[in-house]
């Protein structure tokens, strides 16, 4: 469980970030939602340390991250799998030694087993016989679905997803949706999954956190969210005409 | 002018976390032999032909102006060897280097920044800064020295090559001239000068490709930058340490 409490963040005098308080549940995917510009992914940022907050806490299972030494943030964030909007994979390596990379970095298992378990990450997220390619030969699903299995690597305790269906077609990111899911049940992890997507939404929403003008405007499930009359996540959810004509039948 | 001391200021700390222990010695061993390939061997093609033509336009420019029957032909070597050690192999090939392998190093990082690869690395929880930057800074104070040398050698033989040719001088006058007056020093004093040159070939493009910000068209900014303070950089140490180390 990930707890933040009246987070504040701000960048020379804007406040982004204005007093937000979340509780990311265990086995659960959490989804923060908003649109562009709302401050999600400065959140997200914030939250895995990236970004400094100004003022409040954050608490990993009941460690408290913002106070703690380089020390004791690393053994948190090596418990911390991301995946990047962008897959953020590394181009100069292929995708067996990207998977690798993190097992070489902290474990101290013999080759054989490094490459066992980077074997495991890859089928896990269905990509067979890609071990040699690097990622620029590599379709964007493909790209994602690695960079899932970079982050499960070293067994991750916390899955952060910045928008991992961007970019996708409708179908690859209902795939990329699903894995994710039955990663996060079949781990038991706290999942956090930033997005701006209306069809992860109803997918995946288990517990969801509006982000508007860099505060928490609503908080609920994919059930509760089609029944909200809140004006602003309204505009949001609905803001397509397929949601439009959904919401009149 | 405050920017300047913001920027000196930022890339001291920079090289703080360069050089805070390691997460996993071997991976940057490893990390260093591949930038000893990338930076170095890749860069041996392009020195050699410069320096084997710049060797032989010296000892052709000193040739036709030493023209004064008074003065022995051996000169004509004995310019060409000093200007190299001296000059031409330290100081011209690391600004060469600067073109290349500092513009090579602040797109890649800068590319990488641009990418979150740098931000995946931190969230791994590893010091991106020395995993990216300590192999290229170590790997270059490793083969610089060595590229140097290389390029003095072949200057020397580009001269060489001319003499064979040229009707001004003969080879035994052009060898006479190479061995005359030898000061061990001087190859001391280039070698010193190179290691300087060499982290701050790696250490200023490493800068400027950290802290890039934006798009595609900053990383050909930082590159820019990189090439043009890095240069600006070795020809004030260079000043220096001629001051400091021959005088």
């Amino acid at each position: 469980m990930i707890e933040i409490k009246n987070i504040n963040k701000s960048f020379s005098g804007n406040q982004i970030l204005h007093d937000i308080s979340i509780s990311f549940k265990k086995g659960e995917i959490n989804l923060i939602i908003g649109s562009s510009g709302s401050g999600k992914s400065v959140l997200t940022k914030c939250i895995v340390g990236l970004h400094e907050v100004d003022s409040g806490s954050i608490e990993y299972d009941e460690r408290e991250f913002t106070t703690m030494n380089f020390k004791d943030r690393k053994s948190i964030r090596k418990e911390i799998g991301m995946l990047f909007q962008g897959s953020a994979l590394f181009d100069s390596l292929t995708a067996e030694e990207n998977v690798k990379f993190p097992l070489e970095m902290y474990t101290k298992k013999s080759q054989e087993e490094i490459l066992d378990r980077v074997n495991f990450c890859l089928q896990r997220v269905n990509l067979d016989n890609v071990n040699h390619l690097y990622p620029a030969e590599l379709s964007g699903g493909m790209k994602k679905r690695l960079g899932i299995a970079r982050a499960i690597a070293l067994n991750p305790r916390y899955l952060f997803c910045d928008e991992p269906n961007s970019g996708l077609d409708p179908q690859t990111g209902i795939v990329i949706d699903n894995l994710i899911q039955e990663i996060t049940e079949e781990y038991d992890i706290t999942t956090i999954v930033v997005t701006h997507d209306m069809n992860s939404v109803m997918e995946t929403g288990d517990n969801i956190s509006f982000i508007y003008k860099g505060q928490k405007w609503w908080e609920g499930n994919k059930h509760e969210i089609l029944k909200t009359d809140n004006k602003e996540l309204c505009d949001f959810v609905y803001a397509s005409r397929i949601m439009q004509k959904f919401r009149n039948i | 002018m405050l920017s300047i001391f913001y920027h000196i200021g930022k890339y001291f700390l920079l090289l703080g976390k360069v050089f805070k222990k390691p997460d996993n010695f071997k991976l940057i061993r490893k990390q260093i032999i591949h930038e000893m390939v990338s930076l170095g061997i890749g860069s041996l093609g392009l020195i050699a032909i410069i320096s084997l033509f710049m060797g032989a336009v010296v000892t052709l420019q000193t040739a036709s102006n030493l023209t004064n029957p008074l003065l022995p032909a051996y000169l004509i070597g004995y310019a060409t060897r000093e200007s190299f050690i001296l000059e031409m192999a330290p100081t011209v090939m690391s600004l060469i280097l600067a073109g290349k392998i500092g513009s090579n190093i602040a797109s890649e990082i800068g590319a990488m920044r641009i990418t979150e690869q740098i931000d995946a690395l931190e969230i791994m929880g590893v010091n991106s800064a020395s995993y990216l930057i300590f192999p290229k800074i170590t790997a270059a104070l490793f083969f610089i020295p060595i590229i140097v040398i290389y390029s003095m050698f072949l200057g020397a033989l580009g001269g060489f090559v001319v003499a064979m040719y040229s009707s001004g001088m003969t080879i035994e006058d052009y060898i006479t001239g190479l061995r005359y007056d030898f000061k061990a020093f001087s190859i001391v004093y280039a070698m010193i000068k190179t290691v300087f040159f060499a982290f701050v070939i790696t250490s200023i493009p490493s800068y400027h490709g950290y802290y890039t910000r934006g798009g595609a068209l900053e990383i050909g900014r930082s590159s820019t930058k990189s090439v043009v303070y890095t240069s600006i950089v070795i020809l004030i140490i260079n000043y220096v340490l001629t001051q400091l180390l021959l005088l």
